[in-house]
C-alpha cells in the first residue's frame, strides 16, 4: 500500500528493536477479551485508477451546473470562485498544516487568519472577528449562548425568519440548558414583528436575520432600538454575506454580535458543507467570545508577528469553565473567504453585489410581467418569495426532467406558505437562463 | 548525524493584504452585466467594504509567501501526540474536488442527489464496521462537535427514561473538549485520577459512580497513549448503575481492526475524519466528527438521516425522539468524500496495518529515546507515546525550549504540556506514514537537542534561529490584545 512506507525488513528490524516477535505482540496490553476476532467487513482496496472511476460515477448522480440551473439559495449560494484562489488554497503548507500551536512554524496560518478577522470586521462594521466556527447555524447558537453568559439572563427571541434550519440548530444546543428560545412571528410585508418583544422579560438577546429567510432586508436599527430598550443584546445572523458588498453593515446599525454563514466567499456548495461560521463583536465582548482568535505581537527582535491568543477563554486551558466547547474549527474556509475578498477587494465586492441585485430584479419583474404575485414586498438581496399557482407543482417536476430548479418550495418549512417558492439568483445565472425560466413557468 | 533536515532558504517578507494594493486594481473576472440597473434604495444602501484592490498576482504572491512560512505534514514530520498528522493522501483532495461532489446544493429533490447520499450511507455503514457499533451520524462538523453531539445523546436517553441525572465522569487525563462538552449539556464534570500505570482502575471508577452518573467519558487508547485495560469491568460497573459509556475516539488510529469498541462496553463514541481517516488538517479545520452508536441511542441520533428505500437513497425526518439538527445541513460532507475514498483506498487489510504500524512506530520511538528523556509511563504505548523534561531540567532546559529547537533541526514539534498529569510532558505520536529512516532522523535530532541542552543550553533558550520569527510575545498579545489591523 503505497501509504505505508515500511518494507518487511524495517519492520523486522523494528520489532527487535522494541523487542516483541511480530505486530500482533504488539497489542500485549489489549486484553484478550478486548481483540477483535476475525477481519473487519469493508469493501476494497481499491486502486487509485478504480476509485477515479467509482467516485466518478458518484459525481455524475448529482445535478449541478452547468447542465442544471438551480434557483435555490436557502443558506448555500452557487457564486463563480476564480481559479487563482482554488489553486492558492490547494497550497500543502496550509492544507496539511495542524492548528498553530508552535506559532514560529505557522505565520502563514496566522497572518492569513489575522487578515481574514480584519477583512471580516470590516465587511460587518464590527470590532473583533473570530478565527471561524462550523457554520453559520451553530455560529448562532454559539452567539446567544454568549448573549446568555454576558448579560446573564435566561430568555432569547429569535425572529421566525431566521434560516429554519439554524433555528432547529439553536433549539438543540438549548434544549439541555433550560434557558428559553422564544420565536417572533413575521409581518405580512415579509420582515419580522417586533411587537411581542414588549411582554417579554429577562431577555439576552434578540436575533434577526437580515437579509432574512424571504430575502427581504429587515429593519436593523429599529430592531436595535427594541432589543437595547429591553436591555438586551442585539444579534444579526445572515446566510449571504455577499449582500454587505451593497447593503449597509449591521455593526453601524447597533449590532452587538453579527453571526452568519461566510460560504458565499469563494467556497464551493458541497452538499452543504463545510461552509464557514462567521462570528464578530464589539470589542467589550471580546473575552466572552467562543473559539479561536489570532493577535498580532512581537517576536525577541521586535519583528511583528502573530500568535493564537486570549486562549484563557478555550476549553484546553479552561476546561468546564471554557466560553465553548470549540477546538478545530473551519480555518481553510476562513482562509479560502480571505483570499476571494482579496480577490475581490473593496471595489469588486460592491460591484458583485450590485449584479446580485439587479439579476434578481429583473427576474422578479419578469415573473410579476409574466402575471405571478411577488408574496412580500419589502426590498429583498438576492432571493426573493413568488407565489405559483396550485398546480405548479407538476409544473416544476416537468421543469426537473428539463434541468431547472424553479425555486425551494416553502410549505415544508412554512406550512401557511403552500404554493410558495423562495428562488435565488446569483451572478453566475444569466439573462437568457431566466428567460428560459419564466417561459417555462409561464407555459 | 549526517546532514541535518532543518537548514536556511530564503523567505521573503510579505506586508499585510492592506498594506498594498491600489484603488482599481482587481483580481477576479466578474461575470458580464447582462441587465439593467435597478437601484436600491438609497437608506439600505451602505458604502461597501473597505477592503483592498489588488491584482491577481498581488494575490497569488501574497498567499505563496505565506504558504511558504507555514510547515505541513507535506513539509515534513509532524509527530503532534493526539492530533494523529499523518499523510494526506492526494487523491482524496481530487474526489473531493469532482464536480458533482464539490457542487451539489443541499436542499435538492433527493432524486438529483443520489451520489452523494449514497456515498453518506455507506460511509455511516463502514465506520459504523470499524467502531463495531450500529449507527452512524456524519453530522457534527468536528471531534468536540461530535463530544457535544454524544452528550446530547446521553440527555436525551436519561430523558426519555424519565429522570435525568447531573454527572459525568473524566479522567484528569481527558482533552479539554471533554469536560467542555458536558456542562454545554448541563452536567458536572466529576474527575477521577489514573493509576500509577496510568490508566483507569476499576476502585478509582467505583468510588464515584452512582444513580445520578449520566455516564463516563473515557478516551481508549488514552491521551498517555495506553490502553484502558479496564475499560470492559468499568462499562459493566457504569452500565449497572444505569449510566451510558462514552468513547472519545480520538485515538482510534491505534486500533482499527484490533479493537471494536462497539464489543467492549461502549454505547457512544465520536470519531476524528481528520485524524483516523487522513482527511487534512487545514490549519485548524475543517475536519469531521461523526458519532457512532449502539441501538438503543439510534433514535435520538441528529436528523435527518439517509435511508436506503428499494436502492434509492432519501433523507428521511422521522425520527421523533431525534435530538434535533447540530449542523444546518448533514455534516462537512467535503471532508467525507476525503475520508470515504481513504476506507476505499485501504480496504480492511490496510487499515489494520495502518494501526499495527502506528503502534510499532510510537514503540520504536519510546524504546529509542527513552535514556534520553524521561519515560513517566514505562509500558509498552499505542499510537503515541509521553516523555517528560525530567533530565533536561537539570540544566534548566524545559519542554518548550527542546520543542523550540526542534524547529531548527526541520521537525514540528510534538504536543506539549499535555495531558496534564504528566508535568513537563512531551507526546509523540509519529503515525504509520513515517518511515523507518524519517523516524531515526527525528530520534537523532532529539538526541541532539538533549545535548545541547546539558552542554549549551543557550541554543535552547534563543530557538528557534531558523523560522520566519523568534520566540513570540504571547504575554502581550493576550493582555493587549490586537485582534484587527
Amino acid at each position: 500500500m503505497r501509504y505505508l512506507p515500511h518494507t518487511n525488513e524495517d519492520i523486522a528490524s523494528m520489532l527487535q528493536a522494541v523487542g516483541v516477535k511480530d505486530l500482533d505482540a504488539l497489542f500485549s496490553t489489549v486484553p484478550e477479551d478486548c481483540r477483535l476476532n476475525g477481519d473487519l467487513d469493508l469493501p476494497g482496496p481499491l486502486s487509485e485508477w478504480e476509485l477515479n472511476h467509482h467516485m466518478e460515477t458518484l459525481s455524475s448522480m448529482m445535478a449541478v451546473g452547468p447542465e442544471y440551473k438551480v434557483y435555490i439559495g436557502a443558506g448555500s449560494y452557487e457564486h463563480f470562485i476564480p481559479a487563482s484562489v482554488s489553486y492558492l488554497l490547494g497550497r500543502s503548507e496550509f492544507v496539511t498544516s495542524y492548528t498553530p500551536y508552535q506559532p514560529e512554524m505557522s505565520q502563514g496560518t496566522l497572518q492569513a487568519i489575522y487578515e481574514y478577522q480584519t477583512l471580516i470586521t470590516r465587511l460587518l462594521g464590527m470590532e473583533v472577528a473570530t478565527a471561524s466556527h462550523y457554520d453559520g447555524a451553530t455560529a448562532l447558537a454559539e452567539s446567544l449562548l454568549m448573549a446568555i453568559r454576558s448579560t446573564k439572563r435566561t430568555k432569547v427571541a429569535v425572529s421566525s425568519l431566521i434560516h429554519p434550519l439554524y433555528r432547529r440548530v439553536v433549539r438543540t444546543y438549548f434544549e439541555p440548558t433550560g434557558y428559553e428560545v422564544l420565536e417572533l412571528p413575521y409581518l405580512k410585508e415579509g420582515v419580522t414583528d417586533l411587537a411581542g418583544l414588549k411582554e417579554i422579560n429577562d431577555l439576552a438577546a434578540v436575533a434577526i436575520q437580515s437579509p432574512n429567510f424571504f430575502g427581504c432586508i429587515e429593519e436593523l436599527q429599529e430592531t436595535a432600538q427594541e432589543a437595547h430598550d429591553k436591555g438586551a443584546l442585539f444579534v444579526v445572523s445572515f446566510t449571504e454575506a455577499i449582500a454587505y458588498g451593497l447593503l449597509k453593515n449591521p455593526g453601524g446599525q447597533g449590532a452587538d454580535i453579527v453571526c452568519g454563514e461566510g460560504q458565499s466567499l469563494g467556497i464551493p456548495r458541497a452538499f452543504g458543507g463545510p461552509g464557514l461560521g462567521i462570528l464578530a463583536s464589539k470589542k467589550k465582548f471580546m473575552r466572552s467570545l467562543p473559539g479561536r482568535l489570532v493577535g498580532q505581537t512581537k517576536d525577541l527582535d521586535g519583528k511583528r508577528g502573530f500568535v493564537l491568543t486570549l486562549a484563557t477563554r478555550e476549553q484546553h486551558i479552561r476546561r468546564e469553565k471554557a466560553t465553548s466547547n470549540i477546538c478545530t474549527n473551519n480555518s481553510l474556509c476562513a482562509l479560502a473567504a480571505a483570499m476571494y475578498m482579496a480577490s475581490l477587494g473593496g471595489t469588486g465586492m460592491r460591484e458583485l453585489a450590485c449584479l446580485n441585485h439587479d439579476k434578481t430584479e429583473y427576474l422578479k419583474a419578469e415573473l410579476m410581467g409574466a402575471g405571478f404575485r411577488i408574496s412580500f414586498e419589502r426590498p429583498t438581496f438576492n432571493e426573493f418569495v413568488v407565489k405559483f399557482p396550485p398546480s405548479f407543482e407538476d409544473t416544476y417536476n416537468r421543469l426537473l426532467e428539463k434541468g431547472i430548479v424553479a425555486g425551494l418550495p416553502l410549505a415544508p418549512y412554512y406550512p401557511e406558505l403552500a404554493d410558495h417558492y423562495l428562488l435565488c439568483v446569483t451572478e453566475i445565472i444569466s439573462r437568457e437562463d431566466m428567460d428560459t425560466l419564466v417561459r417555462e413557468v409561464k407555459s | 548525524m549526517k546532514e541535518l533536515l532543518g537548514t536556511k532558504g530564503l523567505l521573503l517578507n510579505e506586508p499585510l493584504l492592506w498594506e498594498k494594493g491600489k484603488k482599481g486594481r482587481r483580481g477576479f473576472s466578474l461575470p458580464p452585466r447582462d441587465v439593467g440597473s435597478f437601484p436600491v434604495e438609497k437608506e439600505l444602501a451602505g458604502e461597501g467594504p473597505d477592503f483592498p484592490d489588488l491584482s491577481e498576482i498581488d494575490v497569488v504572491r501574497h498567499y505563496t509567501r505565506l504558504s511558504q512560512w507555514n510547515f505541513g505534514v507535506d513539509t515534513g514530520m509532524y509527530p503532534l501526540g493526539s492530533c494523529t498528522m499523518k499523510y494526506n493522501p492526494k487523491t482524496n483532495e481530487k474526489q473531493a474536488g469532482l464536480p458533482g461532489l464539490s457542487g451539489g446544493h443541499p436542499l435538492l429533490p433527493a432524486s438529483l442527489s443520489q451520489g452523494g447520499l449514497r456515498l453518506m450511507f455507506e460511509l455511516e455503514k463502514h465506520l459504523a464496521e470499524i467502531t463495531g457499533m450500529d449507527a452512524t451520524t456524519l453530522q457534527p462538523a468536528a471531534g468536540a462537535h461530535g463530544d457535544l453531539t454524544g452528550m446530547l445523546l446521553i440527555h436525551a436517553f436519561h430523558k426519555s427514561k424519565g429522570a435525568q441525572r447531573s454527572k459525568i465522569i473524566i479522567p484528569d487525563t481527558a482533552h479539554g473538549t471533554n469536560p467542555a462538552s458536558a456542562v454545554l449539556c448541563g452536567y458536572k464534570p466529576v474527575p477521577v485520577s489514573s493509576n500509577e500505570k496510568g490508566i483507569l482502575s476499576v476502585e478509582a471508577i467505583s468510588q464515584v459512580v452512582d444513580e445520578d452518573t449520566a455516564g463516563i467519558m473515557i478516551t481508549n487508547p488514552n491521551t498517555l497513549g495506553l490502553f484502558e485495560e479496564n475499560i470492559t469491568e468499568i462499562a459493566r460497573m457504569v452500565h449497572s448503575k444505569g449510566g451510558l459509556v462514552y468513547c472519545d475516539g480520538a485515538n482510534l488510529n491505534a486500533v482499527m481492526g484490533v479493537v471494536k469498541m462497539g464489543e467492549i462496553g461502549v454505547d457512544v463514541m465520536h470519531l476524528n475524519l481528520h485524524k483516523t481517516f487522513s482527511t487534512p488538517h487545514g490549519g485548524g479545520g475543517p475536519g469531521s466528527g461523526p458519532v457512532c452508536v449502539k441501538n438503543h441511542l439510534e433514535p435520538f441520533l441528529p436528523a435527518p438521516r439517509v435511508v436506503e428505500e428499494g436502492g434509492r437513497y432519501v433523507l428521511s425526518e422521522d425520527y421523533p425522539e431525534s435530538v434535533g439538527k447540530v449542523l444546518a445541513f448533514y455534516g462537512n460532507f467535503g471532508v467525507m468524500v476525503k475520508a470515504y475514498s481513504y476506507i476505499l483506498s485501504m480496504g480492511p487489510e490496510n487499515l489494520k496495518k495502518a494501526s499495527q504500524l502506528a503502534v510499532l512506530n510510537a514503540n520504536y520511538v519510546k524504546e529509542k529515546l527513552k535514556g534520553t528523556l524521561h519515560l513517566p509511563y514505562d509500558r509498552p504505548c499505542m499510537h503515541e507515546c509521553v516523555f517528560s523534561d525530567k533530565y533536561q531540567m537539570t540544566n534548566k532546559v524545559a519542554t518548550l525550549d527542546m520543542a523550540k529547537r526542534l524547529m531548527d533541526y526541520g521537525f514540528h514539534p510534538p504536543t506539549v504540556y499535555f495531558p496534564l498529569v504528566v508535568h513537563g510532558a512531551i507526546m509523540v505520536e509519529p503515525t504509520e506514514t513515517e518511515s523507518m529512516e524519517d523516524l531515526d532522523q527525528f530520534i537523532e535530532a532529539f538526541k541532539a537537542v538533549a545535548k545541547e541542552a546539558q552542554e549549551d543550553p543557550d541554543l535552547l533558550y534563543e530557538a528557534p534561529r531558523n523560522c520566519k520569527v523568534r520566540r513570540l510575545d504571547e504575554t502581550t498579545a493576550a493582555r493587549k490584545p490586537c485582534l484587527a489591523g
